[in-house]
């Protein structure tokens, strides 16, 4: 797809989502599990440019989207921060811890990269369990602020705050796809040896692909305590979130920044209407099955099925 | 002729065993220099160490007039040393036209219609024009082989490493082979050959250098190391 | 600050609890550490020992003997999980870094939520003669439940490494991770040892799994924090190193003992996973490892 049609499109998209936020007749649920969906958007997008693209499979995802959240928190308590505020503040944290932990463990093989990630959730948990100021292991109410800008609810602000952070993230995605650093990050995944001996300087471009991951994280976790006027350690941190951000990629399809958004779409809607009918943990055995079946039989997401299924067509 | 490479006093050592000890070699611009030994030798361990995927070896290496033993793989490519590898590491995920572009990308610093022009001559040279836009996890022995040296080339290097290239490849496949080096050589391309096919090193190599647990036991040309006793003890033993 | 009984309490506990760490690491040790398969699940099929045992008790078994039961169940269940990764990842060898992890991540929840969904959320322990009551030596008060891990634990380190050092299939098995071309040239199908590996990597979990419901009571969610502590272990001993994993098991008790004396419990999952970080920072290979 060339820029222009990705421009019109997406344009197009915002277009008709801001549309729908401003619409009567539509009910509230929507915006609730819509913002929750396009949550899901950012976060498998985000996931997949150092997932995917580079093969360092992050296992910690809560703590990017922690990270986000509470500064977000700390923003709007110390200073009275506008959401725009705390988002970006959320993103440039995230990002820096994606930046922390790369430098760490990204000189190392692949495994210890995911344990750390799974360290920095627990070890962030547990200093902010027992931070006050945030809430501590209680948590914090938060009441938000009257400025609705021009929307009914504070509901359908955020959905489209969330709808605007979606677009943004798959376009960061497209761009880092298609340029030197995509090129780079296919040829780290391939063979890093061989990358590295074709000029590509592995090591600074897997630090730059996981600070962007990270920062994306960062900045899809930073609107949530606004969304649920509350913040806890327990649920931010829940590690369910990586089983989400990692399946989503990988049953989507993780070449093309297309597989993510499929990805995050279809089982993002699953999940609003399983954990409403039945349960949350019947949900994460759907997708957890869901992954292990096609990171064993369709490696190459839903995106390959379909290119093979256009394949045998001919 | 001037020295392009320049090793002084390498040793390697892997916790307790040494690898290389107090390699010394000289390589000339334009030379074709064939390095021969038995497995275990330290062949591949002293292109890892000119190469840049080991950097903490003893000693020093200098190419084309500088010290590049601080510098990291990736920087001593963009100097001009490039190298193939024994198993060949394609980029699997691409077909062959995009494995010659990451070179060109990130040493080159384009990978526009040019390079994709100059990518197809390259690929022209070695007979693999056919498959350009073929996955490269779908290519031969022999197709890997050259694309390992394809790739190798479209760093634009001044030094290239072939690092057994010929493994078990057929007669006449590895007469492909060696005709291409033939010609990168022509190019101005210095070229250091490890290889086990000894006609392969005979053929091609000015001078030959033999290594035998991690130490040179002696250079010359072809001709003066085949007769060499040290070297037939070393392949063959006493 | 605080007495030197009390210290002296916190590290005799951490000795108990390293040995603990140590026996439940042992299995990981092998799969990851020796045989180089990225298995995450190692601590989920823990807790589902854990769960097992629990049943098991229901019908009066000793939780002991419970384990013991189970070793043979879990072998089985090794030698099925690293056939599978085998034939599914490792034999065609492209891209095995993500997809290996991914579904060995995904098993991990699967075997989680399954739990939740067939017994609840809610802890679960079991009972036995040993459980509840401590001996007494001195001022110190070491509990029996404590005393009977450790000395399972200690007896299972010592097992395994007379085993991986003295038989000849152990010592294909350490080998088998380091050079496989020279055991297939001695014989041996490295395909079979790294299968007998795994195989007796996850017989050693169940009764790990056994022990560690003897120690404490037991939840499905449980097995994230054991990330920490199995990698920790394992990570902190050195790659390949199986004398190291008893050193490790005890550097990361005694720790842990200390932080929850004078910091509190909560703050027992930082000990193990920071302790990993700054292995992995400062150094990576280990205390022992290769």
């Amino acid at each position: 797809m060339t820029s222009m049609k990705y421009a019109a499109y997406s344009s197009l998209l915002l277009l008709g989502l801001l549309t729908l936020s401003i619409m009567s007749g539509v009910n509230e649920y929507f915006f609730f599990a819509g913002f929750v969906v396009l949550q899901f958007v950012v976060l498998a997008t985000a996931w997949n440019i150092l997932g995917g693209y580079a093969g360092y499979v992050n296992f910690g995802v809560p703590a990017f989207i922690a990270v986000g959240a509470y500064t977000a928190v700390v923003l709007f308590k110390s200073i009275s921060a506008p959401l725009l505020v705390q988002i970006v503040g959320g993103g440039i944290l995230a990002g820096a811890l994606g930046l922390g932990v790369g430098l760490l463990t990204l000189k190392l093989r692949g495994i210890f990269f995911s344990i750390a990630t799974v360290a920095v959730v627990f070890i962030l948990e547990t200093l902010v369990n027992n931070w006050r100021y945030v809430g501590g292991a209680t948590g914090l109410q938060l009441t938000r602020p009257a400025d609705l800008w021009f929307f009914d609810s504070y509901v359908r602000m955020l959905f489209f705050v969330m709808a605007v952070l979606a677009v943004f993230s798959v376009t960061v995605a497209r761009y880092v796809q298609d340029s030197f650093l995509g090129r780079g990050l296919r040829a780290v995944r391939d063979s890093e040896e061989a990358a590295e001996c074709s000029g590509v300087p592995t090591l600074k471009i897997k630090l730059i692909a996981c600070t962007i991951s990270g920062a994306l994280m960062g900045i899809a976790g930073a609107p949530m305590p606004m969304y649920l006027s509350y913040i806890e350690p327990l649920s931010t941190f829940n590690l369910s979130y990586s089983i989400y951000a990692l399946g989503m990629p990988i049953i989507g399809g993780t070449s093309h920044w297309i597989g993510p958004v499929i990805g995050a779409l279809l089982l993002a809607t699953l999940q609003q209407i399983v954990t409403v009918t039945v349960s949350n943990e019947l949900n994460v055995l759907i997708v957890g099955v869901l992954l292990v079946l096609f990171v064993v039989i369709a490696p190459e997401g839903i995106l390959g099925l379909v290119k093979k299924w256009k394949q045998s067509s001919k | 002729m001037e020295t392009i490479l320049e090793v002084s006093n390498v040793v390697k050592q892997f916790g307790g065993f040494t690898a290389l000890s107090d390699v010394n070699l000289r390589v000339q611009q334009g030379e074709r220099l064939g390095l021969i030994g038995p497995n275990g030798s330290g062949k591949t361990t002293l292109i890892n160490c000119i190469s840049g995927a080991f950097t903490d070896y003893q000693g020093s290496i200098r190419f084309d007039g500088n010290d590049i033993s601080k510098l990291k793989a990736h920087e001593r490519t963009k100097r001009g040393i490039a190298r193939s590898f024994q198993i060949p590491r394609p980029f699997s995920s691409m077909s062959v036209m995009e494995n010659l572009l990451v070179p060109f990308a990130f040493v080159g610093g384009k990978d526009g219609p040019v390079q994709q022009k100059e990518a197809m001559d390259i690929l022209q040279g070695m007979g693999l024009a056919n498959k350009a836009f073929v996955q490269s996890n779908q290519l031969s022995q022999v197709e890997l082989r050259k694309m390992e040296l394809a790739r190798a080339m479209a760093a634009k290097p001044k030094l290239l490493i072939s690092d057994e290239a010929m493994a078990g490849l057929s007669g006449t496949e590895v007469d492909e082979v060696l005709e291409i080096l033939f010609g990168l050589n022509k190019l101005g391309i210095t070229i250091i050959m490890i290889e086990h096919i000894m006609q392969a090193v005979m053929k091609f190599s000015q001078r030959v250098v033999c290594l035998d647990a991690g130490k040179i036991i002696c250079e010359g040309t072809p001709e003066t190391i085949v007769k060499n006793p040290e070297v037939q003890r070393a392949y063959l033993g006493d | 600050m605080f007495s030197v009984d009390l210290i002296f309490e916190a590290v005799l506990f951490g000795i108990l609890l390293g040995c603990f760490y140590a026996a439940v690491s042992l299995g990981l040790s092998v799969a990851f550490g020796l045989l180089d398969v990225p298995y995450v699940a190692h601590p989920a099929l823990l807790i589902l020992g854990s769960y097992f045992t629990y049943a098991l008790c229901q019908t009066g078994i000793d939780p002991i003997l419970c384990g013991l039961l189970l070793m043979p169940v879990f072998y089985l269940i090794g030698i099925a999980f690293y056939r599978f990764y085998y034939e599914t990842f490792e034999k065609r060898s492209t891209d095995t870094g993500v997809r290996g992890l991914a579904f060995f991540f995904g098993m991990a929840f699967i075997i989680e939520v399954c739990l939740i969904l067939v017994f609840g959320v809610d802890q679960r322990t079991v009972s036995a003669s040993y459980i509840g009551s401590s001996l007494e030596i001195g001022d110190y008060r070491l509990p029996y439940r404590m005393l009977v891990a450790f000395v399972i634990a200690l007896s299972l380190t010592f097992v395994m490494t007379i085993y991986f050092s003295k038989t000849f299939n152990g010592r294909a098995i350490k080998a088998v991770g380091q050079d496989e071309g020279a055991l297939r040239l001695m014989g041996a199908n490295p395909v079979k040892i790294k299968q007998l590996a795994f195989g007796i990597a996850t017989a050693v979990n169940g009764l790990a799994g056994a022990m560690l419901i003897i120690v404490g009571p037991v939840e499905p969610a449980m097995d994230r924090i054991y990330i920490g502590r199995t990698f920790c272990v394992v990570v902190l001993a050195g790659l390949g190193s199986m004398s190291g994993t008893l050193v490790a098991g005890l550097v990361l008790g005694i720790a842990e003992s200390i932080v929850m004396m004078t910091l509190g419990p909560s703050w027992a999952p930082a000990v193990s996973f920071g302790l990993l970080l700054l292995m992995l920072g400062a150094r990576p290979q280990g205390l022992f490892g290769r």
